[in-house]
């Protein structure tokens, strides 16, 4: 694959289809930095799921009228589409969850707690993960009897990959890894880490929230077993999530939500499952979200996930330079663009994040500030909190300019 | 509601930087603390109780935001000398009325913990409606 140049997109035809980005906060311009957190979204994803609601709206797969098959063909669909976005072997190791926090619970739950996991059998992560790729584990922890380690992270927000190394014994079973971290951006190398596990014998769950929206992601290469994300990062609706699987692992894998949909047969006292990915989509599912998130991913497809991730290349190396010429603000994470995401933590001195980030809000801007769901992380790096902004396709250099300015104010306002 | 830098006002500014009434405490006879999950503003407050029922001394012990800081030190200034049964009839009218800006349903969490943790101290059963 060739190297993502760190090139600028053409932001402004890429805005004109975001109408969010259009309003004004306060008499002042939006300045969207919380991309992180959740994305904005196009017309065209908007439009898609009302869409949905004006014309086809029925439930899929049972239904034998007209409206039913457009449904399902449009659910199914976007099945496709995200399993190619991902390169998926077929659209039957994709499951649509609610979010990437239910896709790792399911995981967790279904081949964890309810599957092979013995008392004494290891499980390894990491320090930087988000809260949503450590709690399920703890359920392994507290039920099965599993033992958790933690591979460390260097001062320059990389993995301490010599540490993994001692981690892995001939009783790691999971080794659950995020592809790019929230708070300090790193990417991390997780077709290595997966193939360190397969030699012990592990399997290698990919938290890919922050990775999937930013940069190309191919499930064969990093020959990860079960990789998680959420639309509402990718420009898709809230309320839709992706698990991806092999689809022998996923056929291991028992369900979480037991109901309508996941079933073949259901007599008085017991089931059989439907086949994967079916099995875990118990309960009607966001059938609006899911088409969505199918346009979502031609949108993004358009735009290319290549030239995505040299936009913010782009952005990331703009924002590390100008926030290193103010005094008294520091950043964290790689300062090298090519091993980060566009994902800029930073504190101020005097300034407690929150108090940045309602100073900035004034200014228009949408900054996060806390632990972003990262405790651990935070603990590591002995923060109680950081101010972030993150940026997206729909953002250029202006965005981080105005935010220069409005860390200015900050620093005016606690001198 | 209007949220400016107003919220930054000077006295603020001013409890936050030179926060009165912080620090241990000996001789303490009732602490608490709490924090508060969404932006782990965190204050720990002890207040010794004299034999008349009186709050003879508080002190407040912490770390987070302006707003959350700078209300633990006003706190303590409204709540230093005050007789018990009065301390504990506080309402968060007292709080908010001293700190006098306008918040946002988020800092209102951060502005209100201290008479939250406050609450806890005494024994209270500690909802100041946040």
């Amino acid at each position: 694959m060739a190297k993502p140049a760190k090139v600028l997109l053409n932001v402004p035809a890429i805005k004109a289809d975001f109408p969010i980005l259009r309003r004004t906060v306060r008499d002042k311009r939006l300045v969207y930095l919380d991309s992180a957190a959740t994305s904005q979204k196009p017309k065209q994803v908007i439009d898609a799921t009302s869409d949905f609601y004006s014309r086809y709206n029925a439930n899929v797969h049972r239904a034998i009228y007209e409206l039913g098959e457009e449904s399902t063909r449009e659910y199914e669909g976007a099945r496709e589409k995200v399993a190619a976005f991902i390169q998926a072997k077929s659209p039957m190791e994709i499951a649509f969850t609610k979010s990437t926090t239910e896709s790792i619970n399911v995981v967790a739950y279904g081949y964890g707690l309810k599957g092979k996991i013995q008392k004494g059998d290891e499980i390894v992560g990491t320090v930087m993960e988000h809260h949503s790729n450590h709690v399920p584990w703890h359920f392994v922890k507290d039920h099965k009897g599993a033992v958790l380690k933690y591979v460390d992270v260097n001062d320059d927000g990389t993995l301490k990959m010599e540490q993994y190394d001692t981690l892995l014994t001939n009783r790691t079973k999971i080794v659950t890894v995020t592809l790019c971290s929230n708070v300090l951006g790193t990417i991390n190398p997780v077709k290595e880490i997966a193939k360190r596990a397969h030699e012990v014998g592990a399997i290698c769950v990919v938290d890919a929230a922050q990775a999937a929206p930013h940069m190309p992601i191919d499930v064969q290469s990093l020959d990860a077993d079960f990789l998680a994300f959420s639309g509402h990062k990718m420009l898709g609706p809230t309320g839709i999530g992706i698990l991806y699987g092999k689809q022998d692992l996923l056929e291991a894998t028992e369900p979480l939500l037991g109901g309508g949909e996941m079933i073949r047969e259901v007599h008085l006292g017991w089931a059989k499952w439907n086949d994967v990915p079916y099995k875990f989509e118990g309960g009607t599912p966001n059938i609006a979200g899911a088409i969505g998130l199918g346009v979502a991913v031609d949108y993004l497809t358009m735009i290319g996930m290549d030239a995505v991730r040299g936009h913010e290349m782009e952005m990331t190396e703009y924002a590390l330079e100008k926030l290193a010429r103010l005094k008294g603000v520091q950043t964290y994470g790689p300062r090298d663009v090519t091993k980060r995401a566009g994902v800029v933590s930073f504190t101020i001195d005097g300034a407690h994040p929150h108090d940045i980030a309602s100073i900035l809000d004034v200014e228009g801007i949408c900054v996060r500030s806390g632990h972003h769901c990262a405790q651990p992380l935070m603990e590591r790096f002995n923060l109680p909190a950081t101010a972030r902004a993150s940026f997206y396709v729909y953002n250029d250099l202006d965005d981080v300019d105005a935010l220069v300015a409005g860390i200015k104010k900050v620093q005016e306002v606690f001198a | 509601m209007s949220i400016s830098y107003d919220m930054y006002q000077e006295q603020i500014l001013d409890h936050y930087k030179h926060p009165r009434n912080k620090g241990p405490l000996s001789g303490a006879t009732k602490n608490a603390r709490d924090s508060n999950p969404l932006c782990g503003d965190e204050v720990v407050l002890h207040v010794k109780v004299d034999g008349s029922e009186r709050i003879a001394e508080v002190k407040f012990e912490g770390q987070g935001c302006a707003i959350s800081q700078a209300s633990a030190s006003m706190l303590t200034t409204i709540v230093k000398g005050m007789p018990l049964a009065e301390a504990e009839g506080l309402g968060r009218d007292a709080v908010l009325k001293k700190l006098g800006i306008p918040l946002s349903a988020v800092r209102l969490k951060c502005a209100l913990l201290s008479l939250h943790v406050l609450k806890l101290a005494l024994g209270q059963k500690a909802d100041v409606g946040t």
